[in-house]
């Protein structure tokens, strides 16, 4: 058809004009792209400024927190302060059981000793012309190396009388004190350590004596309220990954489980209906729901310990087994229906054809729901304040029974402690430990699934 | 089916020069019926597919399913090796007679049945696993060998007579997927003819191909004539004139006619198949 002749269907517009309407109303569709594209950039520059921003700021108030004011000091053993007899040795005829019981004992008298005065002694060679109260030296250093002394003399009697360079964690204290996190210009009242103390810490800074070190403790001790300066996240850790354990024990062979027999065999009827709509109702349930039924079932009911990452470990199975679920569901649902089919016609019955077909192909799928679930349990706190495991613990649990905490509770414990200036940057650190295990997570998880898929 | 399978076994393998006799023999003879079908009504639900069909299916050769869309052939095939169970809502009834058993009977064991029935898909369905274990995978669950050996040779024979061997055997553990269309559908004929079904039933097996991968499988349905029962649905006339030796038309979920392909493409005794023929229906 050419230029004028009008086409029946336009009536009397001529191709010509035709094209001018369409040319027309190109602008404002080129227009009403670009805005929708700048606002798409717009949206996801906003979202990732807002993570660059979260990530930023725990990352400047976390970071400091792994470096920690630690020094060395000279102690001697002094044999006047230390009483102690010399360490029992197993007589002959001496059952193990009693030598034990007597090792205890000699344990217990080495601990009734005035360590204090031990530390005490030897800050004040660190500054001799000071003349320091034994209050302000031993304010400088944290509380445990009283017990870091003691152990080294157990395990070994001998340094009784000698001198060795021990090394020492700055209190919290003076931590805070040497990074500036606490007003120096605040009257001596308002002040964590006193005059003396601040004295002695800027002066041994100064002469590099008080050094700033790893914190490896971090990620080697437990918490700590006595001397939160050496408070670490190992119990927490031990506790969460107890908790993964249980639940990918748990929730994985359930959810699977769950999830093949609901879309291979189960008939389609009204109930399985209603149960499709439910498994998708839990997964919109709050968590702390889950927390309120596991402390009336598993600890009311089945009076299982308070505390204890098993019974946490179930309460977060509740939780993420919706997400293995559904994920499962979806994953099956977009295998091929011709594979099926194949499988059925060569004479595989049901199982068989979802056993050596279907699920192989759901396996990368069901891995990284699997995955994400864990991560997502992973970061739940408030169904675990329900059942107790928000409790101080000081120690790392040995059994999946014992009490624990877990990393989130831990930051929830820390964020709440009272010494604010210190444990500020411990609970970003805390913070940037858990973020970093689940950025590790979610890479196995999509590494784990571009091989497999690469696989098929 | 011990019996049965054994004879087949013996059957598989003619001498080359006897071949083209036997079929000569076994398409003049007219043959015994092999599958023999009565009253079968379908329903997908509230919605009846198929009314009434009687048909009787001759043992060795081609029977093709001919008819315009959605008039049931595909239905009916699958009343066959009862696939329709696969489908929520489907319901069957009447009889379907495969050698004396009624294999519409709810209680059959339709594992047995379909590895006597053996059956090829529209689009070419091959695992995603190596050729290897994709013809292998049936022999191998219904227990019918004990040995590696046993199996290879299974497995070697089935991809000969499906014509792919000589293209496929240097790469035998690559995965079926890689193949071509055509290449992915003989695959699958080879899978098929692996548990040495009885009867073969392909539903439109080349209407995802190419005009050259069409030619070379409706040869080798030729071929497999020899051997198998075959049933096959086709929407293309020329190949139903070209493949097989008995037509049976659809239309509408009924069977209006059958008889020897000859006769329906040339002298059909219902209106509606001749319009069919003639193109002017479907
Ligand atoms: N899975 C199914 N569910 C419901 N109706 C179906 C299903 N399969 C086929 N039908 C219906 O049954 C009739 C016959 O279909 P089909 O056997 O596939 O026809 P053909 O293979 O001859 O094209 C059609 O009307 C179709 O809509
Ligand atoms: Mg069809």
């Amino acid at each position: 058809m050419t230029d004028t002749t009008a086409s029946p269907g336009t009536g009397t517009v001529s191709a010509e004009e035709n094209r001018a309407r369409i040319r027309k109303g190109l602008a404002r569709r080129h227009r009403q792209e670009a805005i929708f594209r700048g606002m798409g950039v717009a949206a996801i520059a906003a979202a990732l400024g807002f993570v660059a921003i979260l990530f930023g700021m725990i990352i400047f108030k976390g970071a400091p927190a792994f470096w920690q004011a630690t020094l060395t000091a000279e102690v001697y053993f002094d044999p006047e302060v230390i009483e102690s007899d010399p360490r029992p040795v197993q007589q002959e005829g001496q059952s193990p059981a009693d030598y034990r019981a007597e090792l205890l004992r000699w344990e217990r008298a080495v601990t009734l000793s005035n360590w204090n005065a031990v530390v005490a002694d030897s800050i004040r060679k660190l500054a001799p012309d000071m003349e320091l109260e034994r209050k302000d030296a031993l304010e400088l250093v944290t509380s445990s190396v009283r017990y870091k002394l003691r152990d080294m003399f157990v395990e070994n009697p001998d340094l009784l009388g000698q001198t060795v360079s021990v090394s020492m964690l700055g209190s919290a204290n003076t931590d805070v004190w040497l990074k500036g996190n606490i007003d120096r210009s605040l009257a001596d009242d308002r002040q964590q350590l006193s005059a003396a103390t601040r004295e002695l810490a800027d002066r041994l800074a100064e002469e590099g004596v008080i050094r700033s070190a790893f914190a490896w403790h971090i990620f080697t001790n437990v918490d700590s309220r006595s001397a939160p300066a050496s408070a670490g996240l190992a119990g927490a850790f031990v506790g969460s990954l107890y908790m993964m354990l249980v639940v990918i024990a748990l929730a994985v062979p359930i959810g699977v489980a769950s999830a093949v027999y609901l879309e291979e065999f189960a008939p389609k009827n009204r109930l399985t209906d209603l149960i499709e709509v439910n498994i998708n109702n839990l997964a919109a349930v709050p968590s702390i729901v889950f927390g309120l039924l596991g402390a009336a079932v598993f600890i009311n009911y089945f009076k299982l310990p308070l505390s204890a990452p098993l019974v946490g470990g179930m309460v977060l199975t509740l939780m993420t087994l919706p997400t293995i679920i559904i994920a499962t569901r979806s994953s099956l649902r977009a295998v091929p229906p011709s594979l099926r089919q194949a499988a059925l016609g060569l004479g595989a019955s049901q199982t068989q054809t979802v056993f050596h077909h279907v699920l192989p192909l759901t396996f990368p799928g069901i891995l990284t729901a699997t995955i994400i679930g864990v991560a997502q349990a992973l970061g739940e706190t408030a169904p675990l304040l329900l059942i107790g495991m928000n409790a101080f613990v000081a120690n790392v649990p040995a059994t999946p029974m014992d009490q624990a905490t877990a990393l989130p509770v831990q930051i929830y414990l820390w964020q709440g402690n009272e010494n604010r200036n210190f444990f500020e940057a411990r609970t970003s650190a805390a913070i940037m430990v858990l973020l970093g295990l689940m950025i590790m997570l979610n890479a196995l998880a999509i590494f784990l699934r571009t091989r497999l898929e690469k696989r098929q | 089916m011990d019996t049965t399978s054994q004879e087949q076994t013996k059957k598989f393998e003619p001498p080359a020069a006897t071949a083209a006799a036997a079929v000569e023999t076994a398409t003049q003879t007219g043959s015994k019926t092999r599958v023999s079908a009565r009253d079968v009504n379908v329903h997908y639900g509230e919605k009846q597919a198929l009314f009434d069909v009687s048909i009787d299916i001759p043992d060795r050769g081609v029977t093709a399913f001919i008819g315009p869309s959605g008039c049931g052939k595909s239905t009916f095939l699958r009343c066959l090796n009862r696939m329709n169970d696969t489908i929520e809502g489907c319901r069957v009834t009447g009889k379907i007679l495969l050698d004396d058993v009624d294999i519409a009977n709810p209680d059959l064991d339709v594992v047995e049945l379909r590895a006597r029935v053996g059956m090829v898909f529209q689009k070419p369905n091959p695992f995603p696993k190596s050729i290897y274990e994709n013809v292998a995978y049936g022999p191998r669950i219904h227990g019918m060998t004990s040995s590696k050996d046993e199996l290879d040779e299974i497995v070697y024979s089935s991809l000969r007579r499906a014509g792919l061997y000589e293209e496929v055997k240097d790469r035998l553990d690559q995965p079926g997927t890689g193949l071509s269309g055509g290449q992915q559908q003989r695959l699958c004929i080879a899978r098929a003819i692996a548990t040495k079904p009885e009867v073969l039933l392909m539903d439109e097996p080349c209407s995802a191909l190419d005009p050259i991968a069409t030619a070379i499988i409706e040869e080798l349905i030729d071929e497999l004539r020899e051997n198998f029962t075959i049933v096959i649905v086709t929407h293309s006339m020329q190949q139903a004139a070209r493949v097989s030796q008995k037509t049976a038309f659809f239309h509408l979920g009924k069977l209006i006619e059958e008889g020897p392909t000859e006769q329906i493409f040339t002298n059909p005794l219902d209106k509606k198949t001749q319009d069919y023929i003639t193109g002017r229906i479907g």
